[in-house]
């Protein structure tokens, strides 16, 4: 039995976006500036431009992904196979520009189509088997990053073509960079999806109650679909960001994307469990999460201190999500 | 009966939020009766033995036991006051022996020094002193469902048990087993044991109880000693309210034929004809199992058919998916609540409009207001008592869960609306808004098929009702001839 209590928590679809947004995501924002001010005192290099389109430049990539999975963990799935549709995709259009000699906008609509195949496949595997998406994604992720080792022989891919990898380190107006430019696009994208239109409500209602969505007529295959195509695809651009920043296609390259992406989406508040989530919580949690890289990286702190790090603040972060949470819900 | 008062409940409440399931409720027991508890689903009883095995702590009231005032805060309290419950599921550890299960816990009291074979002499002379027939090492997997249920009380009495609660021990027994499980009962109360037995079985109590008490919506009724009594007399003292003021009902039904199912089949039903009237409330009356709530799956959608035909308003519908359903005119309010028909993390307003998206999203965005109007009208509209519609759903009472997943249908203007179950669960005041609800709906030409298991709701609420067995339509009986004893006999296997 449960009690009618004011839910001023409740805010995702409360009037005032902004004050919605800020009494959602005011833990973690809190937790940001905090964290921005004790980088800056350590070392004032962190607020001068250079570093901050660095940092954002740096978080891009992660971002596209976790801006998919966030859809994707609102709608009560996982998307474990990213990171090698990632490595897939680098090695994809790195092959098609250098082996077959494809023109670039081909190229890459090739690495864009064989990540959109990769979460098809996810999609109608976990609609047809009803297996958990964790097992399937798993699995896809083996066979996709098996491929692309098999595919390379395990060797990276000489770019040598300016305007490709203009693509991934030129600057718009000599200041914004292009991967910045693909993520507003993204960002726009998703959160017009999630909170304009009818597709968004249905990809709440799937990871919220599945059952009671079919019994509201909301076309759980296709939002299944919908969200793991999206997801291969943003993998696949991400990958093909990063073969045009380091001027090769390289099998190894999405390696662990798919975790960082997921814990930048955790940390934005987005619920494991389905129902609950933001892309703006994903942006200030891919955001703290590369701030905090980036002040580790400053401070001169090894890398592998760094991982340790991370593992602390993810757990410390959404703990502290996690008991928000269990006040506001306890049914 | 002159034998001594063991325990004695009086004027207990017990408040939840929104309910009050127990409201100044009694019940008194003797050493060495079998006294049985009487009621409805949700009339308190099981609310009552929670409090008495220190499951729930009551609001108000005092329990005496043996004269002295008891305080009962938790389990063990209660374990200490010699009160033994055994729940309808068994828990026992099935991969121990007889003797560990009834030591299970106890290793560590006195008998922590006695031997294993001490423990297992024990055990074998109280399983003799039952006449099990069964050894102290057999494992308890061995056992069958009556057996397991004998070491239940065995144990029970092994720790020292004086009131021994059985919540409805023959649901999951043969004939025969409940000729022994009643041997065994004999021989407790013999032994000066009191006993608090739980049964829907009304045939059951000239068998074994002594007197029985009736509860109804969390009150206490009466006492009754059951050779004196009738099952009539029970009956009447059970449902008790006046029948009239509870279901609202204007019977207008016209002649119109709006829905008609033809041969309807599929794994689980068979050959499912039926026909239903414009504004009228058609019942499902039928066993659990009966193929009730999976016709109504098949229907909207939900369910493959392999064969048989549904015409809405004289034409014939194709319907593969809920999707398909809700085009032609159906909703469905379905039987589990909260595993299907409600989104508990969402907002009143998320749940209210779900189904109807389109009528304020477009490619141009979210028409807000359209949004709020369409939620604040239902919530006013069913009377949903929360905060707002920004309220989450999973906070609700169930009265109020039901009322917004009702509103989520309305919204769509349905022309059929199938209601599986509609008041399970919810409380005396908020069914009877349901029922006020379904009554202004047909008056304004909806119809409606209900699913219930309950009797008077179906026979109180309902112009026809239909009655299944075993995946079939075994009977339609009209409002004048559909009573308990003829929907029962039909929904039975004879």
């Amino acid at each position: 039995m449960t009690k009618v209590k004011n839910s001023e928590n409740n805010v995702r679809l409360g009037t005032n976006p902004v004050i919605a947004f800020l009494k959602r995501n005011g833990g973690i924002l809190i937790g940001f500036l905090i964290l921005c001010v004790v980088v800056q005192i350590n070392t004032p290099k962190f607020l001068t431009w250079n570093n901050i389109v660095g940092v954002l430049r740096q978080i891009s990539t992660n971002l596209y992904v976790a801006c998919a999975i966030t859809m994707i963990l609102i709608a009560g799935g996982i998307d474990l196979s990213a990171g090698a549709v990632i490595s897939l995709s680098s090695v994809v259009v790195a092959t098609c520009l250098v082996n077959y000699g494809l023109p670039i906008p081909l190229a890459i609509l090739a690495a864009l189509a064989i990540g959109c195949i990769a979460g098809l496949i996810n999609g109608t595997l976990i609609y047809k088997t009803g297996l958990p998406p964790f097992i399937v994604t798993y699995s896809v992720q083996c066979i996709c990053q098996g491929i692309a080792y098999v595919w390379t022989g395990a060797q990276p891919i000489r770019l040598t073509d300016r305007n490709f990898i203009f693509l991934g380190t030129g600057f718009v107006f000599g200041v914004i960079p292009m991967p910045l430019i693909y993520l507003a696009v993204v960002i726009f994208f998703v959160w017009y999806i999630l909170n304009r239109t009818k597709l968004g409500r249905h990809i709440y209602a799937v990871g919220g109650n599945e059952k009671a969505a079919e019994f509201s007529g909301v076309n759980i295959k296709r939002v299944r679909w919908f969200v793991y195509a999206f997801s291969g695809t943003m993998a696949a651009l991400s990958g093909v960001v990063l073969t045009a920043r380091m001027y090769s296609g390289q099998p190894a390259v999405g390696a662990g994307g798919e975790m960082d992406a997921i814990a930048a989406v955790v940390l934005g508040g987005t619920s494991m469990g389905g129902g609950r989530g933001t892309i703006g919580g994903t942006i200030i949690g891919a955001l703290l999460i590369g701030v905090m890289n980036n002040g580790l990286n400053l401070a001169g702190v090894d890398s592998y201190w760094q991982m340790v790090a991370k593992g602390f603040i993810i757990l410390i972060a959404v703990y502290v999500d996690f008991i928000k949470q269990g006040k506001r819900l306890r049914a | 009966m002159a034998e001594p008062i063991l325990l004695e409940m009086n004027g207990i409440e017990k408040n939840f939020p929104g309910v009050r399931a127990l409201d100044n409720v009694h019940l008194d027991l003797r050493a060495g009766e079998v006294h049985a508890l009487l009621g409805e689903n949700g009339a308190g009883k099981s609310t009552l033995i929670k409090v008495l095995g220190g499951i729930y702590k009551k609001d108000g009231g005092e329990i005496i036991i043996n004269g002295e005032k008891a305080t009962i805060n938790d389990v063990k309290d209660a374990e200490k006051y010699g009160i033994s419950i055994i729940h309808q599921e068994i828990v026992l550890v099935p991969e121990m022996t007889i003797t560990d299960n009834i030591y299970l816990g106890k290793e560590l009291g006195p008998a922590v020094r006695i031997s294993r074979a001490e423990m297992q002499k024990t055990t074998q002379e109280l399983l003799d002193s039952f006449e099990m027939g069964l050894s102290a090492t057999d494992k308890i997997s061995s056992l069958n469902i009556a057996q397991q249920q004998m070491i239940e009380i065995i144990r029970a009495t092994f720790s020292d048990a004086k009131i021994i609660v059985m919540d409805e021990p023959t649901s999951s027994l043969s004939d025969k087993e409940v000729d022994a499980l009643f041997e065994t009962v004999r021989k407790l109360t013999a032994q000066g044991i009191g006993i608090i037995y739980i049964s829907h079985r009304m045939s059951e109590l000239d068998v074994i109880a002594d007197r029985v008490s009736v509860y109804r919506d969390g009150k206490y009724v009466a006492t009754r000693v059951v050779k004196e009594t009738s099952i009539d007399e029970l009956v009447a003292l059970m449902v008790g309210r006046q029948v009239d003021n509870y279901y609202t009902r204007d019977y207008n039904a016209c002649d119109e034929v709006i829905l008609e199912v033809k041969n309807l089949t599929n794994k689980k039903v068979k050959n499912v004809s039926f026909q239903l009237r414009k504004g009228e409330i058609l019942g499902f009356a039928g066993l659990v199992g009966a193929g009730r709530t999976e016709t109504m799956r098949a229907i909207f959608g939900m369910d493959a058919k392999e064969s048989g035909e549904i015409w809405v308003e004289g034409k014939k519908v194709e319907i593969k998916s809920s999707k398909d359903a809700m085009a032609a005119g159906f909703g469905l309010v379905p039987e589990s609540r909260r595993e299907e028909g409600i989104f508990p993390s969402m907002s009143i307003k998320f749940n209210e409009t779900i189904k109807v998206l389109e009528k304020f999203i477009t490619i141009r965005g979210v028409n807000r207001r359209k949004e709020d109007e369409i939620a604040d009208r239902y919530m006013k509209d069913l009377s949903v008592r929360a905060p707002g519609t920004h309220a989450l759903v999973g906070n609700l009472s169930g009265g109020n869960q039901q009322k917004v997943v009702l509103a989520s249908w309305l919204a769509t203007n349905p022309k059929i609306l199938i209601l599986d179950e509609p008041t399970r669960g919810i409380d005396v005041g908020a069914k009877a808004e349901i029922y006020a609800i379904m009554n202004e709906l047909v008056n304004n030409g909806v119809s409606i098929i209900m699913v219930s298991s309950e009797l008077p709701e179906v026979i109180g609420m309902c112009d026809r009702v239909v009655v299944m067995r075993s995946g079939e339509i075994s009977a339609v009986l009209d409002r004048t001839e559909a009573d308990q004893v003829t929907i029962m006999k039909n929904a039975v296997n004879i």
